[in-house]
């Protein structure tokens, strides 16, 4: 049986083949010898970014490159001779130009020269009649007009390598060149690329064009409309000039970003045709490491900064109401331990309660407090805020950071959770690591009075032909629910006063406000000091100094804006990171309406 | 003792040799066409002809008991492999198939195109046939297994092989009509699950398969392509090194994939004829051996390692000429490459050592 099968089945190929090769052999034929199609891809043109303003931030420059078509040339060395007196050639690009020259055929275009000046596409236009089977063409190039400015938000594209091309659709990127490889550009890679078009041509024996018989346009790519205020942007980026930080601004309302800045920057147009292994090398080596993106990645202690969002855990717990005090004489033991956790303030607050432990920082509140409520109840409390877990927003390589629990130490460290880790917790201090943005979010939640929102960088899109726009809604879901809402105002009222009354950590940076705002300073130790030593900025290198933070939002009836500050080895956070969110608050309060959406 | 001739004394069937030789050549020959003219191409694959030829023989000196007695064993290895290859194998070309030995690196599923069909013998060799709906479905569960992993990897192309293997060692061992049918219902629930298991490209290309102009920058412009070829080539074909289709390079997989497109447009019908012939050749000499064999498992393994050897022809031909989708399988002994054709060649090893060692077994009965 299994023969009569095999009979069958083979029978039924070589009737397929007599069909092709006989019946239909006059129109196979055709197709072969005078009809011969090929198909030639027209890549899409990638999508613009754009700021919030409408500031371009992203766009295709034509660079110019000098080609050669073989075929219409009788002596190559000769012509190439004959272009080096108008044009740079090096011995380099000969050298490419040979190489291909023996590849391609002699009516393809082999390019000798990329990126010509303006000078010398001038020049070369002038004299192009003396260079038969020579010609300067143009291609678009990713180029980005702001340069470092906004690498860590935008990222860059570059050449499309190995990994790429197993993700990618092979045929909808037949033709281009280049891909999104960080940032906004890899996030909203699908958007920005667009849709292939292709051009049947016939050809003839020899592959030569002779005709185009159809022609599908390419769907160019989505413009993308960032959330970025770039006045917003420069003033954060002049205040971390030569220093190492970042700073988030966002609109609590809808999660729009108005400025990241991770300091320092790079050039993402060093990367879009492949940067030289020594420029790369220098990047990679700098100690500033400035291909870190300290908004989303960098991981830091949050210091005093956590201290608000402690009071609100021990309200809400009950621990703690508006008028309990605590005794700081300027440090604190833990029974049967003579270890002393000190207070910033060496001589003490004294009587203190949650509001002017607030406005004055008071770390020994804080430890009482943190002892109070445990380890667990601080987790649980600290996390609703977003502590530990990555913030969603609409760019990769994000960091969760780490909010440290009793299960945390017992899996990593395989160990048990000690009473005195609960007390430096609770000034921000110990295992608990926080990124800029991340302290944005949480500050956005307390603005908000609860509503937690996603931080975004992308608020719409539009179609590079029609124009047509098209908003990203950014609702808020979840929301921290308190027994009483009032505590909300409770601890605003007290970051109102750090910034506002003369007592504060800050009062100087809200000094002659046209308006109220909230804030809280930080600054984290980066090592520990001994017992009995004091510290002294002169005598320590910086790179072990105290990083400077600040977190803050204004209006405080309506907030509009929320800031995170993080100046690494910058000093104390009041010093130098409030400073600069006075500033940002004051540009930004100027403006009379945000351009909110969504 | 009988007195052996020349090839049982060397354990080669010699009709099998030369058949198998002579298509090989052909192969080279096209391969020399289809490759550009590269002699270098050429050579090196001569070598793995060579080497292939080498591995056929030394298989043959093995007795059909021994290689009976390690297909347990294979079969377990194989499937440990495959499960290590999810685990530890490498990536290339977007599918997880080859594991790195440090010397070289290895395909597992390439091995189970013999191990599943010997096993399936092997279990089938000692029981009544035709067997019971219960050995049916156990000898299912040792095909299936195997080919789940492989599809997992993704390699369709090679899972489909490995149960085509399996499953023509079932259907020589003798399959009511009525079991048939249950498989090809069994064939059609799993089919979603398969489909489930493809990967995106997979997936378009059985889409384009139905469509090809859909597609007319990616997979369809392959069938399309091919079928000019196949069409242009006529009765006679256009002279070997002539065929524009190819030499223009709009023919893809020119080498090993799409080299029977090669053929008929330089050899046209009257060369796939003589390529058809020298085939069936082949296939009624495994047949003519399989008939002729004096146990169970030589005979179930050895018509189902021909059957198999079928299908691959079979799938080839019919990808190319666009009946069946595109589905990576390279032309048995003609198209470029090693690994395919080292698999085949032992096949035909144990199907040479089926038929070599056969009178030590009858002068024991």
């Amino acid at each position: 049986m299994s023969v009569f099968i095999i009979f069958i089945l083979i029978s039924m190929i070589v009737s397929r083949i007599f069909y092709l090769t006989i019946l239909k052999n006059t129109h196979y034929s055709t197709l072969s010898q005078t009809n011969r199609v090929k198909i030639i891809p027209t890549p899409p043109i990638r999508g613009l970014i754009y700021s919030r303003d409408g500031v371009i931030l992203a766009e295709n420059k034509s660079t110019f490159s000098l080609i050669v078509i073989p075929e219409k040339i009788n002596n190559i060395n000769e012509t190439i001779a004959k272009l080096k007196k108008i044009i740079l050639i090096e011995d380099s690009d000969i050298e490419k130009f040979k190489k291909s020259l023996n590849k391609k055929r002699k009516f393809e275009k082999i390019t000798l020269r990329l990126k010509l000046s303006k000078e010398e596409v001038a020049r070369f236009s002038v004299n192009r009649h003396r260079y038969p089977g020579v010609d300067v063409v143009a291609r678009l190039n990713r180029y980005y007009p702001l340069g470092e400015k906004l690498v860590h938000a935008i990222g860059y594209v570059a050449r499309i390598d190995d990994e790429n091309v197993k993700s990618i659709n092979k045929s909808n990127y037949s033709g281009t060149t280049h891909i999104g490889k960080l940032g906004i550009e890899k996030y909203y890679e699908s958007l920005l690329h667009g849709h292939v078009g292709y051009q049947q041509v016939e050809v003839n024996a020899q592959g030569r064009v002779i005709r185009v018989l159809e022609k599908v346009a390419p769907k160019p790519g989505e413009n993308i409309h960032l959330t970025i205020d770039l006045s917003l942007q420069q003033i954060a980026i002049d205040e971390l000039k030569n220093k190492r930080g970042a700073i988030v601004a966002m609109d609590p309302k809808n999660g729009d970003v108005l400025a990241l800045v991770s300091s320092p920057g790079y050039d993402p147009n060093k990367f879009v045709n492949g940067i030289d292994a020594k420029s790369y090398d220098l990047l990679l080596a700098s100690k500033d490491k400035p291909l870190i993106n300290r908004a989303i990645q960098g991981k830091y202690p949050p210091g005093s900064t956590f201290k608000p969002f402690m009071g609100l855990v021990g309200l809400e717990n009950g621990t703690r109401n508006n008028t309990d005090e605590s005794w700081c004489p300027g440090w604190f033991t833990l029974k049967g331990n003579k270890h002393q956790y000190r207070d910033w303030k060496k001589q003490g607050h004294g009587h203190t309660d949650l509001h002017k432990a607030i406005m004055e920082s008071c770390d020994v509140y804080f430890y009482t407090l943190a002892y109070d409520l445990g380890i667990d109840r601080i987790y649980e409390g600290m996390s609703r805020f977003g502590f530990g877990q990555k913030t969603g927003i609409d760019i990769g390589g994000e960091k969760q950071a780490l909010m440290p629990s009793r299960r945390w130490k017992r899996e990593v460290l395989g160990e048990a959770w000690f009473p005195g880790e609960t007390l430096i917790l609770g000034i921000g201090q110990g295992y608990a690591l926080v990124t800029p943005l991340q302290l944005a979010k949480a500050m956005a939640t307390f603005a908000n009075r609860g509503h937690i929102i996603r931080p975004r960088l992308v608020s719409g899109t539009s179609n590079s032909i029609t124009n047509e726009a098209h908003d990203l809604p950014n609702h808020s879901k979840n929301k921290i629910v308190l027994s009483n809402s009032a505590y909300w105002n409770d601890v605003i009222r007290s970051m109102k006063d750090v910034v506002h009354d003369v007592r504060g950590t800050a009062w100087f940076s809200g000094k002659d406000a046209e308006y109220n705002f909230a804030g809280k300073t930080g600054t984290a130790q980066v090592i520990g000091i001994a017992q009995d030593e004091n510290y002294k900025k002169e005598e320590i290198a910086e790179e072990f100094q105290d990083h400077a933070l600040f977190i803050g939002f204004a209006p405080v009836e309506a907030p509009r804006i929320v800031i995170a500050i993080i100046v690494e080895n910058g000093g104390g956070g009041s010093k130098v990171a409030a400073p600069i969110a006075r500033k940002m608050f004051d540009d930004f309060m100027k403006k009379k309406d945000p351009i909110t959406k969504g | 003792m009988e007195e052996q001739n020349l090839g049982q004394r060397l354990h080669i069937d010699f009709p099998l040799f030369f058949g198998i030789l002579a298509l090989s050549i052909l192969g080279l020959v096209v391969i020399y066409s289809a490759g550009g003219q590269d002699i270098e191409l050429v050579y090196k694959q001569s070598i793995k002809l060579v080497i292939a030829l080498a591995g056929m023989i030394i298989i043959a000196q093995l007795s059909p008991a021994k290689i009976a007695r390690w297909s347990f064993v294979l079969y377990v290895t194989g499937l440990i492999l495959l499960i290590m290859v999810i685990f530890y194998g490498d990536v290339g070309k977007g599918a997880q198939r080859w594991l790195d030995l440090k010397m070289f690196r290895f395909q597992p599923s390439e091995l189970m195109k013999l191990t599943v069909p010997m096993m399936v013998a092997y279990y089938l060799a000692n029981k009544i046939l035709p067997p019971t709906i219960s050995k049916v479905l156990m000898v299912c569960f040792l095909i299936i297994l195997p080919v789940l992993l492989i599809a997992k990897q993704p390699d369709l192309g090679t899972a489909l092989l490995v149960a085509a293997a399996g499953f023509s060692v079932l259907f020589i061992a003798g399959l009511s009509w009525r079991l048939v049918a249950v498989i090809g219902a069994l064939g059609a629930a799993v089919a979603p699950l398969l489909w489930s298991f493809m990967h995106s490209y997979q997936k378009r290309r059985v889409l384009t398969f139905l469509n090809p102009e859909n597609d007319p920058l990616g997979a369809g412009y392959h069938t399309i392509q091919s079928k000019i070829a196949i069409g242009s080539g006529g009765f006679y074909g256009k002279g070997w090194l002539n065929g524009t289709q190819s030499h223009l390079e709009f023919l893809p997989e020119r080498s090993t994939d799409f080299i029977f497109a090669v053929f008929c447009e330089e050899f046209g019908m009257l060369g796939v004829l003589f390529l058809l012939c020298i085939y069936l050749f082949i296939i009624l000499r495994g047949l003519y051996i399989a008939i002729n064999a004096q146990h169970n498992f030589g005979r179930l393994l050895a018509s189902g390692l021909t059957l198999t050897f079928f299908v691959y022809i079979f799938v080839n031909m019919g990808m190319v000429t666009g009946q069946l989708p595109i589905v990576g399988i390279p032309l048995p002994l003609v198209s470029h490459g090693g690994t395919s054709m080292v698999t085949l060649t032992i096949g035909f090893g144990i199907i040479m050592s089926i038929h070599t060692h056969r009178r030590f077994l009858s002068s024991k009965t």
